[in-house]
């Protein structure tokens, strides 16, 4: 089915070749990030995790969106999301290579990564981790070739892929959680201290995943003669709506905490975000933007009328998008660190050789994900648009 | 066949690449190395076709005894002690890295990450790269 | 293929067969484990601990640096140019960073004149209750019997949570290649890190399997710093403790720190 992604109009292929060249400049960053080290980022001994490491916690929320589309069609009978779980099965292959690529590329000593393999240490959450995300990988690349590939034949899928589609969805949640322990578990970091680390990663993974689908599927009406069905894109929407008051729920449970209690431990990382710390406020403008977006898109997507338009309902979804993005793959790592321990104050900004390696990975994420729609949509418009009958 | 033209071409140009060692070689044959051990003792840590089939295994071993169990002291299959240390054992006598350690494992395309942290023995200082 | 359950029961014997075959090769091949012991002259304790005077370390103000140079001169540690990229096993900061949730704006009239802006001495803890070695995923950083929190600089692979675990920032990662930058003499007994690897303070378990005590105390002094088995009644460190009260970093953390602060 492969062959399917290799042929298409020009823009298509000019997409790749740009894709190729983003991927390839990145690649060409990583090398010298080998040879010299991890000292070419802007990562010090204060904050020892950056770009990558947000970036890899922001994109295990994008992929267990998945999970929101398969569990209500698989689970509930919701027969309109049937056209479009494939879309969600490929999305999340595409989020959890760009995971397990950001953490390569973060790792001080790469050729030793199989180490964690080796002296297996399940005491540690990041073995859990590693754990999780590469079964939840190999999950959905087999969910989602397995049914395509029946689906491309004129066949039901075979009957041993159901056990693992139930298997993906607790599977999902997981992905969050463990990345969630990661941060919550740590006595010396108050900012990632609270027991509802875990609960928001599910909120603003199901708000940041599915507003990334909508996209996606209104891209494909567009541009291709896939058309996933206004109904499901407002399933989804609504899905997205609900995440995002949650998300705002829960943020403002943790303004509250921390404001209230008073705890300089604690507190110290917010005025840091919110309105800086020591003359020092590098962040404060990203997180200010986060939160009018953050705000704008939750109205937007409340509002029946601005989410049935749609004008309004991409934009709406774009900013859930960048406002979540901000919010974990930029600000919460980086929080965690400023102040240290010492309550001193080290800022963050990352080198450009950093954000070429950022980028070529999720050049590498868009070329995985525009190839696996190449072929779901090539084979479902040319066997027709059928459903998989469970 | 489909295509038989072009494949058999590609085939043909296959066997004529995958065969260059052999061919671009022919006739000069690589001697073996020649080891300057370095010392006029006779007898290593453990004895030299052990210490040629197993110096690897031996110094991981060691590794793990030094770092992780906190143990220095290796009794050999001579029953002497030595301190188990690449740094500081293996080097006393190996003094010429180049001149021993290297012949071989340049020979055979090896590089150890070893000397990126052990500090080679003064004749070559600096990392090897 | 025949597949009765006799066919199966002869293939299913002769793969048990074929698994044993290996162990029992090498047990007769082995010629006789070589046996490894510790140094004797190794100091033995059973959990040691350190004891930081402050009362004693009074010519820190004035630029002594002595403990800081004898360690990272022993242990090849590197002087990085760049202060966020610094290597740090033991260092000096202000009270203030050392103890943030002690002390109040009263301090400065009661403290001694001798006492006031004095940096104290900061290291690895070797806590008893290490999260830097739960989060480790390969047990890369381990903690030993005799207390001691070791690092395995091979096994490492630079992930650096044991760094956003430590609540005391007592962990570098090398940014860079550290040789280029070791300012101090090499010291040929010990070896460097590469880049991509954590390191920290390891209560120089070398010096102690050679006999010998770390070499930040024997570089002191004014005897500022005191090493000893704290379970031991009768060391210097016990005897300390029990003549004077003492405190320890971020105590309500749990982590057990076993670097004692006289203050």
């Amino acid at each position: 089915m492969l062959e399917k992604a290799l042929t298409g109009n020009k823009g298509y292929l000019l997409w790749i070749a740009f894709l190729l060249i983003v991927v390839g400049t990145g690649f060409s960053s990583y090398l010298k990030q080998l040879s010299t080290g991890l000292g070419i980022t802007g990562m010090s001994r204060d904050v020892s995790w950056g770009l990558y490491i947000g970036q890899f916690t922001f994109l295990v929320g994008v992929a267990a969106s998945a999970v929101m589309l398969v569990l209500p069609y698989y689970l509930h009978n919701y027969k309109v999301f049937g056209k479009i779980t494939i879309l969600g099965e490929f999305l999340a292959v595409a989020s959890v290579t760009m995971c397990l690529s950001f953490i390569i590329a973060d790792l001080g000593q790469p050729a030793r990564a199989f180490n964690v393999l080796l002296y297996a240490t399940p005491q540690s959450v990041l073995f859990w981790d590693m754990v999780v995300l590469n079964g939840y990988l190999f999950l959905n690349i087999v969910i989602g070739w397995t049914v395509l590939g029946a689906e491309s034949r004129g066949a039901p899928p075979p009957s041993w892929v159901k056990p693992l589609i139930y298997l993906s969805i607790p599977w999902a949640i997981s992905i969050h959680t463990v990345t969630a322990f990661l941060y919550a578990g740590l006595p010396g970091r108050g900012f990632w201290l609270t027991a509802i680390m875990a609960p928001r990663f599910l909120g603003s993974a199901f708000a940041s995943g599915p507003a990334l689908l909508i996209l996606f599927c209104m891209f494909l009406r567009k541009f291709t003669k896939f058309d996933a069905g206004w109904t499901a894109i407002q399933s989804l929407a609504k899905i997205v709506a609900y995440a995002m008051v949650i998300s705002v729920f829960f943020f403002l449970c943790e303004i509250f905490t921390v404001y209230y209690s008073q705890i300089p431990e604690h507190i110290y990382h917010f005025t840091y975000l919110l309105s800086g710390l020591h003359g020092h406020s590098a962040l404060t403008p990203w997180m200010w933007a986060c939160m009018i977006m953050g705000i704008t898109a939750t109205v937007l997507m409340i509002i029946p009328a601005t989410r049935n338009s749609e004008q309004v309902l991409p934009i709406g979804c774009a900013l859930v998008f960048f406002s979540l993005w901000i919010e974990k793959g930029i600000s919460l790592v980086l929080v965690g660190f400023i102040p240290s321990p010492l309550e001193t104050l080290t800022e963050y900004v990352p080198t450009l050789r950093e954000i070429s390696i950022t980028l070529g990975v999720w050049g590498l994420g868009f070329l995985i994900l525009t190839i696996l729609y190449k072929v779901a949509i090539t084979v479902r418009l040319t066997e027709g648009p059928q459903t998989v009958e469970h | 066949m489909y295509n038989a033209g072009k494949i058999i071409v590609g085939i043909l140009i296959f066997l004529v690449l995958v065969s260059v060692p052999f061919w671009y070689n022919r006739g000069k044959a690589a001697a073996p190395p020649k080891l300057e051990v370095g010392t006029t003792e006779k007898q290593c840590v453990e004895s030299t076709p052990y210490m040629k089939a197993s110096h690897m295994k031996l110094l991981d071993q060691w590794r793990d005894d030094v770092v992780r169990n906190g143990k220095r002291i290796y009794i050999s299959s001579t029953g002497k002690q030595y301190e188990m240390s690449l740094q500081n054992t293996c080097v006393k006598c190996h003094a010429k890295k180049t001149q021993f350690c290297d012949r071989c494992h340049d020979y055979v395309e090896v590089s150890p990450v070893c000397w990126d942290c052990h500090i080679a023995p003064k004749e070559n200082s600096g990392p090897k790269e | 293929m025949d597949s009765t359950r006799r066919h199966f029961l002869k293939i299913a014997g002769l793969s048990v067969l074929g698994l044993g075959a290996r162990p029992l090769i090498d047990a007769i091949a082995d010629v006789g484990q070589p046996k490894v012991e510790p140094n004797p002259n190794a100091l033995v304790g059973k959990r040691w601990a350190m004891i930081v005077d402050q009362k004693k370390c009074l010519k820190a103000k004035e630029g002594c640096k002595d403990c800081v140079l004898a360690c990272h001169r022993v242990h090849n540690v590197p002087d990085m140019p760049n202060p966020k990229q610094a290597v740090k096993w033991i260092w000096q900061a202000p009270f203030e960073e050392v103890f943030p949730e002690v002390g109040n704006v009263y301090m400065a009239e009661y403290m001694k004149d001798s006492l006031k802006g004095l940096p104290l001495m900061l290291l690895c803890n070797h806590c008893d209750n290490p999260p830097c070695v739960r989060v480790c995923p390969t047990k890369a950083t381990f903690r030993r019997d005799d207390g001691i929190v070791m690092m395995d600089f091979h096994r490492c692979i630079g992930c650096r949570y044991c760094m956003a675990a430590c609540p005391f920032g007592a962990r570098s990662l090398n940014w860079l290649d550290p040789r280029p930058f070791i300012k101090t003499e090499l010291n040929m007994e010990f070896p460097t890190r590469t880049r991509g690897v954590v390191e920290k303070c390891n209560f120089c378990d070398e010096r102690l399997a050679k006999g010998l005590i770390p070499a930040c105390v024997e570089a002191c002094k004014d005897k500022a710093l005191v090493f000893g088995d704290v379970l031991d009644p009768n060391s210097e460190v016990r005897a300390l403790l029990r003549q004077h009260p003492s405190t320890r970093r971020k105590q309500h953390l749990g982590t057990q720190p076993q670097v004692y602060y006289i203050l």
